[in-house]
């Protein structure tokens, strides 16, 4: 293996050779990846295609089979667990299900990881919790339980509780999804503004191609393992292959077969019932 | 034939792959208890919630099982015309064995199983990974204070169970049944020994309390994340909790008495 070279300033999170499979089925076969400062960055790809699986690997949740993975020029699977720890401070995650911790409130869920990092007195947690709800539009919704919220409304949260240690770099696991068309593009802005201001790193992984390739600075395509394109908005829509112009246009046709892969013919499926139900 | 070797050998290999995390989960966990001392209220707070769970069902089942071995007790003792000799009776078996055994198996039933269920739902909801993105470590924040309060909450709890039974069988024993009362409390106080008898209960009620937790939060961390996998987890508790407390009743009465 290659030793670890120092990574290039403006590389954050630098992913090389990755592989990773559970039990049998391989996800990742060869995963190189660049994302750098300051940008925002979308991992996008078919579901199940190991986009989640991808951020709990830069998380250190995961150990590679193989490959490493360098933020901020530690290799995240060599740290020990103090020092994955201290890393983990500066990285917010958006979880794909929220992960709200149900037995807090709204507002006891934001203040959480303030409360377990810092020694903040009980004024100034406030405020920073009330600013960071004010900017995902739910300071009015601090009483709640996470029971009584809605799914958009959970991320929101999420999110919310995502920045509250403001991390120097943020990983975002479809932050659109069950967002109204209001929501949904307050959200964009936000994710961009808060890049900006705050000069962040952002990882998006999501569907959402338009909103998505709206603010994102790269995008990388991920299919089959691998990496198979990466690049501005503008140059993967014009992409030469077919397969990513697929999946930007959103076209049921072409090379990326929309059924799991089958081992009969549907035909057959249906009028084989005297066959194999289980084969 | 084959096949059903087959299938032994994989399930005693599981069970001891389970083992083994055990294990290393309780390690883990007792490693996080040392920073318990700087966050005393997480543990109150688990103390709270496991003591207030078990302690209505603890209350009333002390009650009784002493009110029906006051009943018993009476009618076996009086055919001896040693019916005066009830306290010491009831007394003994209770702090000896029904107290520290039955608060346990009632323990796992209710507290246990909540534990189990609650953690369980909360690795599955995505909770504990969740924490553990925010550097919050799920083993010193979440396990260790669960596993240190239903460890303190045990003897506690069987303690009440204790009085309450002996209550019980001085309600039916001398209430109804006609005991002398001095008889009753001072054959007791005579027979029950500090050291041989309520030490050895409580050592017993320690030991349980520590098996009983360790068993229901690891099976709750250790449960697959799905509703299947929690609700299995649950079951699991009660069942590994009774059996354990049970297996372990034996070997220490034997290392105590025998
Ligand atoms: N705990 C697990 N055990 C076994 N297989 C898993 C597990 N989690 C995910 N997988 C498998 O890994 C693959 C990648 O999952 P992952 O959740 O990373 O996909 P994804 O790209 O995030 O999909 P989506 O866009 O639907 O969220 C899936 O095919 C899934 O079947
Ligand atoms: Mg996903």
């Amino acid at each position: 293996m290659s030793a670890p070279t120092p990574t290039a300033d403006d590389v954050l999170v630098e992913i090389r050779d990755l592989h990773f499979a559970r039990g049998d089925k391989p996800i990742f076969a060869g995963v190189d990846l660049r994302i750098r400062r300051g940008e925002v960055t979308a991992i996008m790809g078919p579901s199940g295609t190991g986009k989640t699986t991808l951020l709990k690997l830069v998380g250190g949740q995961l150990q590679p089979d193989r490959g490493t993975v360098h933020v901020d020029g530690d290799n995240v699977h060599a740290l020990g667990i103090t020092g994955l720890y201290r890393l983990r401070r500066r990285m917010g995650m958006l979880f794909q299900s929220g992960a709200l911790l149900t037995d807090l409130s709204v507002f006891d869920n934001v203040a959480f990881p303030l409360r377990e990092h810092t020694d903040l007195p009980e004024p100034v947690l406030r405020d920073l919790v009330l600013l960071k709800l004010q900017a995902v539009g739910l300071r009015g919704a601090r009483d709640l339980m996470p029971a009584e919220l809605s799914g958009g409304m959970a991320r929101r949260v999420a999110l919310a509780r995502a920045i509250a240690l403001d991390p120097t770099m943020v990983m975002y696991d479809e932050p659109f999804t069950g967002q109204d068309p209001i929501s949904m593009g307050v959200l964009v802005d936000l994710i961009r503004r808060l890049n900006d201001v705050l000069g962040l790193t952002s990882i998006i992984v999501s569907h959402d191609v338009a909103e998505t390739a709206r603010i994102a600075d790269r995008i990388h395509v991920l299919s089959g393992g691998r990496i198979v394109e990466s690049g501005t908005p503008e140059a993967l829509y014009a992409s030469e292959s077919e397969w990513v112009r697929q999946f930007m246009h959103g076209l049921p046709d072409g090379p990326v077969p929309f059924h799991y892969p089958a081992k009969a013919g549907f035909a057959e499926d249906l009028l084989g019932a005297a066959g194999s139900g289980h084969a | 034939m084959l096949n059903g070797l087959q299938r032994l050998g994989a399930t005693s290999l599981e069970v001891f792959a389970r083992l083994g995390r055990g294990f290393l989960f309780l390690l883990r966990a007792l490693a996080g208890m040392p920073a318990l001392a700087l966050r005393p209220g997480l543990v109150v707070q688990q103390l709270f919630s496991v003591g207030v769970l078990s302690l209505v069902i603890i209350v009333v089942s002390g009650l009784f099982v002493g009110m029906v071995l006051g009943l018993q007790g009476y009618t076996t003792l009086v055919n001896f015309g040693a019916d005066q000799s009830l306290g010491v009776l009831v007394a003994l078996s209770v702090v000896r064995e029904l107290g520290p055994v039955v608060t346990a198996l009632l323990f796992g039933g209710r507290a246990g199983s909540a534990l189990a269920a609650e953690i369980g739902l909360m690795k599955s909801t995505d909770q504990l990974s969740g924490m553990e993105m925010m550097a919050v470590d799920p083993m010193r924040r979440v396990i260790a204070p669960r596993l240190l309060a239903g460890f303190l909450a045990m003897p506690l709890l069987a303690a009440i169970f204790s009085f309450l039974a002996i209550f019980g069988a001085y309600l039916v024993g001398v209430g109804l049944l006609g005991v002398d009362s001095g008889a009753f409390w001072g054959q007791m106080q005579d027979a029950v020994e500090f050291r041989e008898d309520i030490l050895n209960g409580v050592i017993k009620s320690l030991a349980f309390g520590f098996v009983a937790s360790w068993i229901a939060v690891f099976e709750g961390y250790d449960a697959e994340p799905t509703s299947e996998g929690v609700s299995r987890a649950t079951t699991r508790t009660v069942v590994n909790t009774s059996l354990a407390v049970l297996g372990l009743d034996f070997v220490l009465t034997a290392l105590m008495f025998g």
